[in-house]
């Protein structure tokens, strides 16, 4: 436990807050970085992924494409891309802005499979009789994505957009081997210089960053669940299947309580 | 191609290494998610801090992770123990939710039925829930495989010797073949191992292949259906509504 608390004593000793530190300090400028790195990739993958997951989840089209994608991208090693990628747009720009768009790139695509499987897994949820009555009452298709289909996925699109954003956090913590800025350079820098401080105390950082973001998607999760929306996040997937009224012939063994 | 050609050996010792350090934490994730899925089905309060506890587990990105680990198990910064015990719980994050959806599509009713016909609660489980769950899991292991394999690489930046060296050095040399190359490499156990696995599955349950082909065809297979009754629900882990993948 000692390890921790020299960590954590790294962490908010004031010489390491202080502007115009050495290399991966001062830290708070470590952490706005990784909040840019993470809020531009995010931004650019969601305003990719989510028409297209719109598309596909309201029209029906394309869906083993999503399937497909979504797994084949899970099997990319990230440190791999990032690297491919940074190499690649290294070479046409160049200097550091070259490595800035270089894993910007690659956390975007890294990002894009969580978010599109969110959307169109969101809309695809949705139920088909509440569809079926906003065409009926005249509503246009472009009405019934934004005011029936959207609002009621909400819980699911944010999820999709939690989990990218969380990916993004992750790799953005190794694009620091990749010349880029933000906490991993806290670790990089503590392995190189063998000071388990500071590797700790980056660490702790890097994870506390990724719950407190996971906590505010949580919480945004939860809000937009309104009433007839599909339910998202963690273990719903069992009071859908819950909801379901099971025929009880006889007195129930244990298992009932759960099935039931 | 002149780099791989002149580099084979060197390609084959990290592959083998990485096929090593993946399978490890592929089987123990799935042995320990075993009794932890199981668990979820003992009440909502059990559910609720498996699975909460398994969600948080996950949130960890993944060097930070490796990191922490010498600091709580007291092995060196640069041990590969370190990343396979972080490898396991990332498995065991995900193959969690995979074997409590498994182990909930079995239904009640065939449960009561082995009841019934005197089977201890242990036999009951390993002859009757443990084999209706198989497709379920095999799903959740097939996503365990494939992204610890994807995350094995990110290991050699705490000094692991795997296909992870090829995109480092590569790095360092400015060689767009070599992190080509390990990219390929990986992507191609991966496929292996998928492979092995729906293989596996195949021969292991060939009654869930009965009863998908049933439902192709529309029909109900009479004989299959009480076998599979409830254990083929393609939705659970394999499209796993987000499936996060990892870094």
């Amino acid at each position: 436990m000692n390890l921790f608390l020299d960590a954590i004593a790294w962490i908010f000793a004031p010489q390491n807050w202080q502007p115009g530190g050495v290399s991966p300090l001062p830290i708070q400028d470590r952490l706005l970085e990784h909040l840019l790195y993470t809020v531009v990739a995010v931004v650019i993958a969601a305003a990719i992924a989510l028409p297209l997951g719109f598309y596909i989840g309201h029209t029906g089209r394309g869906r083993q494409f999503v399937i497909g994608f979504t797994g084949a991208m899970r099997a990319l090693p990230t440190l791999g891309v990032l690297f491919f990628l940074t190499m690649v747009l290294g070479a046409l720009v160049k200097g550091n802005s070259g490595i800035f768009w270089g894993t910007t790139v690659a956390l975007v695509l890294l990002a894009i499979p969580s978010i599109l499987a969110g959307a169109y897994a969101g809309l695809e949820s949705v139920s088909r009789p509440a569809i079926d009555a906003a065409r009926s009452i005249g509503m246009t298709e472009m009405q019934i994505l934004t005011r029936v289909e959207i609002p009621l996925a909400l819980p699911l699109i944010i999820g999709g957009l939690r989990a990218g954003t969380l990916q993004v956090i992750a790799t953005a913590v190794i694009a620091s081997y990749a010349g880029l800025g933000g906490l991993g350079r806290i670790i990089s820098s503590g392995i190189g210089l063998n000071d388990y401080d500071r590797i700790l105390g980056g660490a702790i950082l890097v994870t506390a960053f990724a719950l407190v973001v996971d906590a505010l998607f949580a919480i945004v999760q939860r809000l937009t669940r309104g009433p007839g929306a599909v339910s998202g996040g963690r273990g719903n997937r069992f009071r859908r299947r819950a909801s379901r009224p099971e025929t009880v012939v006889e007195t129930p063994t244990q298992e009932r309580n759960v099935t039931a | 191609m002149t780099w791989l050609w002149g580099n084979f050996p060197l390609v084959v010792d990290l592959t083998l290494n990485h096929i090593r350090l993946s399978i490890i934490p592929i089987v123990l994730g799935f042995l320990i998610a075993i009794p932890l899925g199981r668990v979820t089905l003992t009440g909502r309060f059990a559910r609720g801090t498996v699975i909460t506890a398994m969600s948080l587990l996950y949130t960890i990105p993944s060097l930070p992770l490796f990191v922490i680990l010498p600091a709580i198990l007291g092995t060196r910064v640069l041990s590969d123990t370190n990343l396979i015990v972080a490898l396991t719980i990332y498995a065991v994050a995900i193959m969690v939710r995979a074997t409590s959806d498994a182990f909930f599509s079995v239904s009640g009713e065939t449960k009561q039925a082995a009841t019934a016909m005197g089977f201890s609660a242990w036999r009951r489980f390993w002859q009757v829930e443990f084999p209706l769950a198989g497709p379920v899991m095999l799903a959740g292991l097939r996503v365990v495989s494939v992204s610890t394999i994807a995350l094995v690489s990110v290991g050699v930046l705490i000094g692991s010797e795997n296909l992870g060296y090829l995109f480092t050095n590569g790095k360092q040399r400015n060689n767009l073949e070599e992190v080509g190359v390990g990219i390929v490499a990986t992507l191609l156990i991966a496929l292996l191992f998928d492979l092995i696995l729906v293989a596996a599955g195949r021969i292991l349950m060939p009654w869930a292949r009965v009863d998908r082909a049933a439902q192709r065809r529309g029909k109900r297979a009479v004989v299959a259906a009480p076998l599979a009754a409830g254990g083929t629900e393609p939705t659970a882990a394999a499209d796993e509504v987000s499936p996060r993948g990892r870094a």
